[in-house]
């Protein structure tokens, strides 16, 4: 029988090359001063999504909540075979904590109506706080199973999964509709498709037809370039290019539960990391310094 | 979510598996009484399980005023669902200030699933908590006595201090190791809190068919001594110089992430970020150039030597020691000094 799966991706910093200078001074980050990236798991979800497919039948949703360079990780997920992507975006929601970011997924998902599956890589390497998959279990109602690693059986509405806690495993059964956190463990995500890469890097989400319309019409007046926005928008609908782009109000969001203000934690501060030296001892790398040490550390009983 | 109750206790979330409290339920015991004594408030542990005889004391004697005991069938083996419903209904009875789960895979499920039902904030992985105020610059208010929530973010490039000041209960997950854990104290006494929670239906709906622990393997967390290579020992044969050290003085093989990734070693010995934080009285790391990652998992170490060609190696900055040369010939030389002592 055919599923029905909904992937939650993540656009996220490249958190291995973070200076300072990518922090705000009200302690969020400036995403715009770092490379941006796939998140990791999030192609993992998205993979364990494309084989429940490719087996079974159905459908593969992407949703992705961020700013508009997010489209280019939908685009990803277009090349590797998604059949639909939707971006979240809203200034409202910025600032999101954990919380309120499950809770506008929640929005999202609950409007692409039912579902099977959702989803989501077990962690986002910016925050790596694995809270956002669990939280938006609880607000769709639904089962979770975290640190996913593969589907050991699946028929109509039943489903065994074997999942991986690190210090051991576990088979649970459940039924679905269900979301699952997926690791890095989970599968080798495939890279993408010649062919979909083709067909699909023009595929654009209408905030980015409406920069690609600025540039290209500097001096027309408001009114011409929306007909125009209007007009390559629908004719990438026509195609099966066009990133579906929704915000808040489309989907029903509660401004309350969004952004800074939906959001129960707040940052406090944010330092940098400061090597502390203090009562350095410099050891020759001789026998004798060698000697002394390992003396010293018999004497104050560290060791022996 | 419940409203800021000053006058409510410090929680734990207490973990066991198949008779055993897990180590860092102990230490954020011994953690939250510390926090408790600074607020003039209580301490108490959740503890849902089947059987709970002999995992019930040592909450009490690391720190723990009263236990609140769930004991049920269907609380034998831990599952979201189930243990969500227990966190929910006993945080809504007693409104605790402050509740702290270890971040441990099963911390880390159970945690968020709570928030989200509670709609709290919840602060992951947390390697530091304190009191402290904030103040709202925006709103223009002051908020004084808060968990201060401390993580390292952005791949441990950044420490962030985290508060919640108004969707209570202040919840965090807090890393292994990284808060001391007592001797424990048998003479003290608490009280120990019988209570039943109605279940649904749905909370079965995940059932466990077959589940396996692996006991672990490399002791990082116990020992009193580690010894950790880095890439810089350079191939799988010079690695044995960091076993023959480590076994000189008898204590654990640690080691970098680049060392675990160029295969000179298991995944179980990593040290740091995504690896173990250990503590232990001494830390030997040698050929570990000391990257944040690394530190933050071993800073802590009562003593640390590092051993390292490169006088500028950042590692020599958190050191005690720094032994600068080659660890293939300062190494021998250890092993040579530690035999002749004994
Ligand atoms: C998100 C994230 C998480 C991470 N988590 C971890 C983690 O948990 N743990 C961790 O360790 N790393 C982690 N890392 C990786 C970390 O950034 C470093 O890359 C890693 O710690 C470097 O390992 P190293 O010190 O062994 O190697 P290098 O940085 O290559 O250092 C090798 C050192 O050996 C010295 N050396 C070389 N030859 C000799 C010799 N003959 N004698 C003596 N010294 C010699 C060199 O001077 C150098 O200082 C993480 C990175 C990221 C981005």
């Amino acid at each position: 029988m055919p599923y029905n799966c909904v992937v939650c991706v993540k656009q996220v910093p490249d958190t291995a090359n973070v200076t300072v200078e990518a922090m705000k001074s009200d302690g969020t980050v400036n995403r715009a001063a770092l490379p941006a990236v796939f998140n990791p798991e999030d192609l993992n979800a998205l993979e364990a999504a494309l084989r429940v497919r490719d087996t079974h039948g159905g459908t593969v949703t992407v949703v992705s909540m961020g700013p508009l360079g997010a489209a280019e990780v939908l685009r990803e997920c277009l090349f590797r075979g998604a059949d639909r992507c939707i971006l979240l975006n809203d200034r409202r929601a910025a600032g999101s904590d954990t919380l309120a970011t499950s809770y506008i997924l929640s929005r999202a998902v609950k409007k692409l109506g039912a579902c099977d599956f959702v989803f989501c890589g077990r962690q986002a390497i910016d925050g790596d706080t694995a809270q956002v998959g669990p939280q938006l279990a609880e607000k769709l109602g639904l089962p979770q199973v975290t640190y996913y690693e593969r589907i050991l059986d699946l028929t109509d509405r039943k489903v065994l999964i074997r999942r991986n806690m690190g210090d051991g495993w576990e088979v649970v059964e459940t039924e679905l509709p269900l979301l699952v956190t997926v690791l890095d463990t989970a599968n080798k995500p495939r890279p993408p498709a010649a062919r979909r890469v083709l067909r699909h890097k023009r595929a654009k989400a209408p905030g980015e037809v409406a920069r690609e319309v600025q540039d290209a019409m500097p001096d027309a007046t408001s009114q011409e370039r929306e007909v125009e926005e209007a007009s390559r928008i629908e004719k990438l609908k026509m195609q099966g290019l066009l990133i579906e782009q929704w915000g808040l109000d489309e989907v029903e969001a509660d401004l309350a539960w969004c952004g800074i203000s939906g959001s129960p934690t707040k940052v406090h501060r944010i330092q940098s990391i400061v090597l502390t030296k203090e009562g350095f001892t410099n050891v020759p790398p001789t026998q004798e310094g060698v000697r002394d040490l390992i003396h010293e550390l018999i004497v104050d009983h560290t060791f022996g | 979510m419940i409203e800021p109750n000053r006058q409510g206790d410090v929680w734990v979330f207490a973990e066991h598996e198949d008779g055993n409290l897990s180590e860092v339920s102990l230490e954020l015991c011994g953690k939250a009484r510390e926090l408790a004594d600074r607020l003039g408030v209580s301490t108490a542990a959740v503890l849902p399980g089947r059987d709970l005889d002999g995992v019930t004391k040592p909450l009490i004697s690391h720190g723990a005023d009263k236990v609140y005991r769930v004991q049920d069938p269907r609380l034998e083996h831990y599952r979201t669902l189930p243990y969500a419903r227990v966190m929910c209904r006993l945080i809504d009875k007693h409104k605790p200030q402050i509740v702290l789960y270890g971040a441990t895979p099963l911390g880390r499920d159970l945690a968020p699933r709570v928030a989200s039902e509670m709609r709290a904030g919840l602060t992951a992985d947390c390697t530091d908590l304190d009191i402290g105020d904030y103040e709202d610059k925006g709103a223009g208010t002051k908020h004084s006595n808060l968990l201060l929530q401390i993580r390292p973010a952005f791949g441990g490039n950044i420490i962030a201090t985290i508060v919640n000041h108004d969707r209570w209960p202040q919840m965090a997950t807090v890393r292994e190791g990284v808060m001391f854990l007592g001797e424990g104290d048998d003479k003290r006494t608490g009280e120990i809190v019988n209570e039943t929670i109605v279940f649904e239906d749905v909370d079965e709906i995940v059932r466990v068919i077959e589940r396996h622990r692996e006991p672990r393997t490399v002791n990082l967390k116990g020992a009193r001594a580690i010894v950790a290579g880095g890439a810089g020992v350079g191939s799988k044969d010079d690695f044995g110089l960091i076993h023959d050290l480590a076994g000189a003085i008898g204590g654990a093989v640690g080691a970098s992430r680049a060392a675990v990734d160029a295969g000179l070693v298991g995944k179980e010995h990593q040290v740091g970020q995504t690896g173990t934080t250990v503590r232990p009285a001494l830390y030997i790391a040698c050929g570990i150039s000391g990257a944040v990652q690394h530190r933050a998992g071993m800073e802590e170490s009562a003593k640390i030597i590092a051993v390292n060609s490169d006088p500028e190696a950042p590692i020599l900055s958190v050191a005690h020691y720094g032994i600068v040369g080659d660890l293939r010939t300062v190494i021998p030389m250890m092993i040579k000094s530690i035999k002749e002592r004994a």
